[in-house]
């Protein structure tokens, strides 16, 4: 089974303490919600930085993406707070 | 139509960047420098970013500008990395033919920024607490203004 790379940014990244991952491709019929509620269940930081869906932000492949969307095609996904930039 | 965007830690010149719109020959140059306000005490600001994404939605914003204004060039940088209160964080410059265009490209610019572009802010104060900068309601209908 292909690859996902997931990137952490801001406090996504401190509370789960590591800037990514590779995991097993979840598959093209799961959604970014769905994986994010498989990650925060692994609980610590992980339940922390995920356990709020509402509050996070993502992008598949450098892309912003609402977080209902398919992970099918997806090789790059990264999960992160609002941007707060400029 | 030139593009420059530049994302890093080093502090820029702003006259370098404004004589680079003005070779481009147009009537017009306008910008916009951000500087970080020292509020609240607040001793450093650290910004993370995601290097990948910002080139490609610079890229897009980019664009999306062209489509609406005739532009002869855009040159953005942003800094990012540990900043103190009085230093420059951020650029925007246009160029064009016509003020109208360059002054309103340049705000549509650093308004897609704050809401597009992949940064993120932490702020810590004198006191020893420090925070990731919440997003602003305001920042966010500045930007939806353009898409009228």
């Amino acid at each position: 089974m292909a690859g996902l790379d997931i990137l952490y940014f801001a406090w996504v990244r401190e509370s789960i303490g590591k800037d990514g991952e590779r995991i097993d491709h979840p598959g093209g019929a799961a959604t970014v919600a769905d994986l994010v509620t498989i990650l925060a269940a692994r609980g610590g930081g992980y339940g922390e930085a995920l356990g709020k869906p509402d509050k996070l932000r993502a992008a598949i492949d450098q892309r912003f993406v609402p977080l209902n969307t398919k992970l099918e095609g997806a090789k790059e996904l990264a999960l992160f707070p609002p941007v707060t930039g400029g | 139509m030139t593009i420059s965007c530049r994302i890093g830690e080093v502090d820029f010149d702003p006259a370098a960047e404004i004589a680079a719109l003005e070779a481009l020959g147009g009537g017009g140059v306008a910008t916009f420098t951000g500087i970080v306000r020292g509020d609240d005490g607040l001793v450093t600001l650290r910004l993370d970013h995601y290097p990948a994404m910002t080139q490609a939605q610079v890229d897009r914003v980019a664009a999306k500008a062209m489509e609406r204004w005739p532009l002869l060039g855009i040159r953005i940088v942003h800094r990012v990395g540990a900043l103190k209160p009085g230093e420059r964080i951020v650029f925007v410059g246009t160029a064009s033919r016509h003020r109208t265009a360059a002054l309103e490209s340049c705000a549509y610019l650093i308004d897609w920024l704050k809401t597009n572009a992949p940064f993120w802010k932490k702020e810590s104060f004198a006191d020893g607490r420090s925070a990731w900068v919440e997003p602003r309601a305001e920042d966010d209908a500045k930007a939806a203004q353009w898409e009228e």
